[in-house]
């Protein structure tokens, strides 16, 4: 895993980026904001990958944690009128708090127990948000007006409702968080994740405290999930319970494993295949869900690896 | 001199069966100790206790002067206490270099430099001889070999006290000339406690031998000394003169 050139890994990571940015430029105005959408979701799907990828832990409840940047910035513009920065940084901020507390208490658990507890969790959070429906909207959710979704740089203002420049900031927090994530992984503390995932009673016996490294894990992961859900209410202005629903903890999950799980650029490829599958497939069906399903079961029984995961086992190994 | 570990009573009980059962144990600093002892005599299970893998029953620990009955596994290893498996417990997936940069980048002392890490981890496994295998994965080593870069993940560790379980199971003759080079290096730096079943590895190595069985201590002394005992004969060797 860290023996790929740093050459090779950094260049083929700034040439997808390259990619993301020409293509702004010469898709049609429909996939050019799916696309937008794409890479912020793929974002969510980073954070996830971060956790259940490389150190193996496999949560069904990281919908609370996208919907912690989604409602944390949400509300900050909505409720008390923050600016654009200030409520991502509260969407941020809510993550921060919320995978502490959801790691101290779910990290006492492994496996099966920490796959239940985690959706318990996000179940309970669900439920918080129809709860207070004053001040979240319920299941009707919120929209985010228009005016309050300019960002100010002195007297230069940047419209993030407008296409191309929502589609530059996705694809920024996008690139940010790719490199973000290729350096952890190349570092020495990515190392020591993988080797939880591997072994965690022989991790222990090199000296290393598994548990605090594992908490530091989520935390990351759930600031990745956070800033995704705020830049989703404050690029595409919606904030909504469904997506603290157990549908968006399993779609991550689905994303992951279809790019490849433990590969920095799977969670782009599976988001993106996804929504192509789905794209194609509900142009012919109304059942294309079926298809989708059917089309993940495939791909999981003949590539367990998912798609990148195959490619750097059969062809590329020093893929990061 | 102050003893570099105690064990006081310790035992350990599995159900109904005490796996060690009051083991009083002394060892003193930069000694290399060998335990010896049937199978099933608890030799591993008392290193298990020492290490911190395993949890005493009954008893007390005492390393360097503190003890250390109720510390977590992992400070005892920062703390100097290093253990080899004696069932292999490399990481498979991972290649010999990794899994040696994770004890090495742990004792780095100087922080960042990547350098530092390659330049310790192509140390132990050269003095393992396995640096020309540094990038197989793990799992694709032979079994000695596997047994080999458990010994260079405890060497990385810069440990006070390596606790070596069985690890000449597998070698060839060549590579247990080599070992026994590499133990003789290691004992100048650290105490080595030498779990073994090769006797004339137990021989050449060990400044004093402890005997286990049934989870005792049935003697310890010098080789010559261990060499001559009746009741070793009969509970080890087997066979009485
Ligand atoms: N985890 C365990 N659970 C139950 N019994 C065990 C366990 N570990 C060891 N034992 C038993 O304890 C005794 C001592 O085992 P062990 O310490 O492995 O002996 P040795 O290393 O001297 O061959 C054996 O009878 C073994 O079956
Ligand atoms: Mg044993």
């Amino acid at each position: 895993m860290s023996e790929a050139s740093p050459a090779k890994a950094y260049g083929l990571h700034l040439g997808v980026i390259a990619l993301l940015f020409v293509l702004s430029f010469l898709l049609p105005e429909y996939y050019h904001g799916l696309l937008a959408r794409i890479m912020v979701l793929a974002v969510f799907a980073m954070g996830y990958n971060m956790l259940f990828g490389y150190v193996g832990l496999l949560s069904l409840g990281h919908a609370m944690f996208f919907a912690a940047g989604l409602y944390g910035a949400g509300l900050a513009v909505i409720q008390l009128g923050w600016s654009v920065p200030a409520a991502f940084a509260a969407g941020l901020g809510c993550g921060v708090v919320l995978s502490l507390v959801i790691g101290l208490l779910a990290l006492r658990t492994t496996g099966v127990a920490f796959m239940i507890v985690t959706m318990m969790f996000a179940q309970v959070f669900y439920l918080v948000i129809l709860y207070f429906a004053s001040w979240t909207g319920g299941d009707q959710g919120m929209v985010v007006p228009q005016p309050a979704r300019v960002l100010f740089f002195g007297a230069t203002a940047l419209d993030l409702t407008n296409p191309t420049m929502r589609y530059m900031s996705a694809l920024g927090l996008f690139s940010l968080v790719l490199l973000i994530t290729l350096a952890i992984v190349r570092s020495r503390y990515g190392r020591v994740l993988v080797a939880i995932r591997e072994n965690e009673e022989r991790t222990k016996m090199l000296g290393y405290d598994t548990f605090s490294n594992k908490l530091a894990a989520v935390v990351i992961s759930g600031i990745i999930c956070a800033a995704s859900g705020a830049a989703y209410a404050l690029l595409f202005g919606y904030v909504g319970s469904s997506f603290a629903s157990v549908q968006y903890s399993i779609l991550p999950l689905l994303w992951v494993l279809l790019g490849g799980g433990a590969t920095t650029l799977g969670p782009l490829i599976g988001t993106l295949f996804m929504y192509y599958v789905i794209d194609i497939t509900s142009g012919y069906t109304s059942a294309y869900l079926l298809i989708v399903g059917i089309a993940l079961i495939l791909l999981v029984l003949f590539f367990p690896k998912g798609i990148l995961g195959s490619i750097r086992q059969r062809w590329l190994g020093w893929l990061p | 001199m102050m003893p570099l570990l105690t064990t006081k009573g310790l035992s350990r009980n599995f159900g109904g069966l005490r796996a060690v059962d009051s083991v009083d144990f002394t060892l003193m600093p930069s000694e290399i100790r060998a335990v010896i002892g049937p199978n099933g005599a608890g030799k591993t299970t008392f290193v298990s206790l020492v290490s911190g893998c395993i949890q005493p029953s009954s008893g007390m620990i005492v390393f360097d002067g503190a003890d250390i009955t109720g510390l977590p596994a992992y400070v005892r290893v920062r703390q100097g206490i290093a253990y080899t498996f004696q069932i292999t417990s490399v990481f498979a997936n991972l290649t010999a270099y990794d899994n040696v940069a994770l004890p090495v980048q742990r004792t780095l002392s100087d922080g960042r430099s990547k350098g530092a890490v390659r330049a310790g981890v192509m140390a132990a496994l050269e003095r393992t001889g396995l640096a020309d295998r540094a990038h197989m994965p793990a799992g694709q080593l032979s079994y000695g070999h596997q047994r080999l870069l458990e010994v260079a993940m405890g060497l990385a560790l810069k440990p006070r006290l390596l606790i070596l379980d069985e690890p000449t199971q597998g070698l060839a003759d060549s590579e247990i000339d080599n070992f026994i080079t590499l133990v003789r290096e290691i004992a100048g730096s650290a105490t080595v406690l030498l779990i073994e079943h090769n006797m004339p590895v137990v021989m050449q190595l060990a400044d004093r031998i402890t005997v286990f069985n049934a989870g005792k201590i049935l003697a310890e002394g010098t080789p010559e000394a261990i060499r001559e005992n009746v009741a070793v004969q009969e509970a080890y060797l087997g066979t009485a003169p």
